[in-house]
């Protein structure tokens, strides 16, 4: 077969599944709605590795390849199809979705078990998992704007999967928003694009960009901007970031999966695929960097003060995203993507740890009220550990190789980058200590009850149950968490996924290492193979320089973690106390929210209360509608005086009228 | 014989229903006059079809004798109901539509 009819199958299988879970919803029993999702994806990620296997058959000139199903619409300059683009960056990028879905679904099966709405989530799940694809393996502009905006609508309903929960429900709208926004900005840029290739295609719009375009031209930089916006608001970056720690609403899994692993890599693999562009208008490039960079930091500093774990990780995503959209954005092509496939594994990873810990606290998130849980939940705490290595950059840790990679290539480039570059290690010592903080207060320290209780045996249960971030009280019915918890020492199939994860955690940096192996770049290197950036990469030297730097700076900010929250733990509440300016502005998440509701919620009420008085009441109501009645209600009045009611009448005028008739005829033809 | 006879003798008809038609106020009458219009159409249909030694003319003329037959049926229906419900036959009473 060739690699684009796996192609296809990648696409088909998840949506195959989303249909069949959804269709039989009510004929399913106990697990079979989540083994048939797990089957699906691990039939797509079946083709997928079926599409790798042939696309390196091809030689290395010919692994470009496109197909189409059938043309959507083709008409005068428009050539919407059904294509796909099959060539490493797809291929890639579908395995890590197809394969972290696999071992996420195969998570979820056990941690969903009680949920009412156990079907329904896995319909959403495959669905999830199916738009992601089409946006990774869609051969033209309009096909990704397609995929684009199903992820945003498949995020949208697993954030408020749990649908009774004010909370999620709030927070899955305003994800929903902000997507949409980001969505727009991809229609306006491709728009821009268009206006001067004239073609949708991917291959042969991408050919033209040096033809078209000359450098930085102002169509190219806006397009090129505007398509920003749009990863911005996918990849949670400045200041399009507020949705995501709010997406924590949703199931753990669904934090692993779409806003850890995959959805949230869209902006990466956007500003990936559109490199011609963007090397073509470095100034775009440019504000892509300097915002990655912003927010690796933001994140990076709020992550240290937030007490809700799963929002912890939520802002270390972030700050990772950030690194990785400052990579593509500076040409670091593979080792940005490089980064997001270590980050994918070791961060679903933290993620599904987290949700075995937040399973024994019976539901509870909050830092503050965890602790010593190492000795009760051994397996979790090695995953939790092994998660957080990768993460702070700790080498043999994959994340060490892929992140450092980045940053060396940054002060490789020199200038300006090598500011962003030194800011990229100041993120990492922020990483290091964030990362830990949590480790050590969940992990280490005395034991809380619950983690007494789970060492004798009993894991702990609510009494009743309760919303995480509110306290208000709920109850177990569809719509709201089952009544079980299940933590991953309790369940192998959420053990096995972890496992897995742990593993490839550790071992997953081997498939790049400066001048050993450099597999992802040998890989990738066709797609980026008109790049001029990629060309001017650093050498082995100094790759492993940046990695040594990474390596101390990581130790540094494990180290540090370590002094203030387990040498001395009172030291905490005193660096607040020193420092109450920065940690008031860190723990408000750097008046964000309150930011956007000042500049665009408010005027947005003003403008629509201003519409609903002014525009709605007087000039429309009053005045286009009031005025339009009346004339009818006139015009009609004079006209009724003409229905008499006489038949006779009626007859004497239509006699009247056919003899004028004639009459006209008879003069005007004589 | 010239056609022109038969127009005007045609055109007289019609004009003598569409008077009728005009000033009587008894429906019934006034549905007698309609067939008198009908009637002079078809006598001009019948002369010209002769003229042109067509019979297109003569099967317009059949048809409109049928539309004519359905037509009474349907007037006379009328009245009929209008008198079964004690109302005077007459259309200038009838005026229930007026605006």
């Amino acid at each position: 077969m060739s690699p684009t009819t796996f192609g296809w199958l990648i696409l088909l299988f998840p949506l195959l599944g989303t249909i069949v879970i959804g269709l039989s919803y009510p004929r399913l029993s106990g697990r079979a709605a989540g083994w048939i999702g797990t089957a699906a994806i691990a039939l797509a990620f079946a083709s997928a590795i079926g599409a790798l296997i042939t696309i390196l058959g091809h030689s290395e000139n010919h692994r470009e390849l496109t197909s189409s199903l059938w043309n959507y619409d083709v008409t005068v300059g428009v050539n919407a199809q059904l294509s796909i683009l099959i060539d490493p960056l797809s291929v890639f990028m579908a395995l890590i979705v197809s394969g972290v879905s696999m071992l996420i679904h195969v998570y979820s099966v056990a941690y969903m078990d009680s949920d009412r709405g156990y079907t329904r989530y896995f319909a959403y799940l495959n669905f999830f998992v199916f738009s992601m694809l089409l946006l990774v393996l869609a051969g033209n502009f309009l096909l990704l704007i397609i995929g684009w905006a199903f992820v945003g609508a498949a995020s949208y309903m697993l954030i408020s999967f749990w649908y009774r929960r004010k909370t999620a429900t709030q927070a899955g709208m305003k994800a929903f928003v902000i997507n949409v926004l980001g969505d727009v900005g991809l229609v306006f840029g491709t728009f821009f694009i268009f206006k001067h290739t004239g073609t949708l295609d991917f291959v042969s719009a991408f050919r033209d960009v040096p033809h078209v375009f000359t450098h930085n031209q102002g169509d190219l930089v806006a397009g090129c901007l505007l398509l920003l916006v749009g990863a911005f608001a996918k990849s949670a970056q400045v200041p399009l970031h507020t949705w995501l720690p709010d997406a924590m609403e949703g199931p753990t899994p669904v934090s692993a999966l779409i806003h850890a692993a995959t959805m949230v890599t869209a902006g990466v693999y956007l500003i990936a695929r559109m490199h011609p562009l963007f090397e073509q208008a470095p100034a775009a490039a440019d504000v892509g960097a300097v915002v990655g960079c912003a927010t690796l930091l933001i994140a990076a500093t709020i992550a240290i003060v937030v007490t809700d774990i799963k929002r912890v990780i939520a802002y270390s995503t972030m700050s990772q995203i950030g690194y990785m959209i400052m990579g593509v954005s500076v040409g670091a092509y593979s080792a940005a993507l490089f980064h997001l496939m270590t980050h994918s594994f070791f961060k679903a990873l933290l993620f599904m740890s987290a949700g075995s810990l937040i399973s024994a606290m019976g539901g509870e998130q909050s830092l503050d009220k965890m602790g010593g849980f190492r000795k009760a939940m051994p397996f979790t705490f090695i995953c939790f550990i092994i998660g957080g290595l990768a993460l702070s950059g700790m080498p043999p840790f994959s994340g060490w190789l892929s992140k450092d990679d980045i940053i060396a290539y940054l002060d490789h480039r020199g200038g300006a980058f090598e500011v962003l570059g030194i800011l990229g290690y100041v993120g990492a010592l922020l990483t290091g200590i964030y990362t830990f903080r949590m480790i050590f207060r969940a992990f280490f320290g005395t034991p809380c009850e619950e983690a007494r209780e789970l060492e004798q045996g009993h894991l702990f249960h609510a009494e009743v149950p309760f919303n995480p971030q509110t306290g208000e009280q709920e109850d177990t019915d569809v719509g709201f968490p089952g009544p079980a918890h299940h933590i991953a020492e309790r369940d192998p199939v959420m053990k096995a996924p972890m496992g897995m994860l742990a593993l490839l955690a550790v071992v997953g940096g081997v498939l790049q290492i400066p001048g050993i192996d450099n597999g992802i770049q040998r890989f990738l290197a066709p797609t980026f193979a008109d790049s001029r950036l990629v060309r001017d990469a650093p050498s082995t030297g100094s790759d492993w320089l940046g990695l040594a730097v990474g390596a101390v700076i990581a130790i540094i900010g494990i180290s540090i973690a370590y002094r203030v929250w387990i040498v001395k733990p009172g030291t905490s509440t005193k660096l607040r106390e020193r420092f109450a300016l920065p940690y008031t502005l860190f723990v408000n998440k750097w008046y964000f929210d309150e930011l956007i509701d000042f500049a665009v919620v408010r005027p947005a009420q003003w403008g629509g209360r201003f519409a609903d008085s002014v525009l709605e009441r007087v000039v429309i109501a009053g005045g286009v509608t009031g005025s339009v009645t009346g004339l009818v209600r006139a015009g009609s009045a004079a006209v009724r005086r003409a229905q008499t009611g006489f038949v006779r009448y009626y007859a004497a005028l239509v006699v009247v009228g056919l003899s004028g008739l004639v009459l006209y005829f008879l003069i005007t033809s004589t | 014989m010239p056609i022109g006879w038969y127009l005007v003798l045609s055109a007289l008809i019609f004009c003598i229903g569409a008077a009728g038609v005009l000033t009587r106020p008894n429906p019934l009458v006034i549905l007698l006059c309609l067939e008198l219009m009908l009637n002079a159409a078809n006598l001009s249909l019948v002369a010209f079809s002769r003229m042109w030694g067509g019979e297109d003319g003569q099967v317009f003329a059949l048809i409109v004798m049928v539309v004519a037959a359905c037509e009474v049926t349907v007037g006379l229906g009328l009245i009929v109901a209008i008198y079964r419900r004690q109302m005077a036959i007459n259309v200038d009473e009838l005026n229930e539509l007026h605006g």
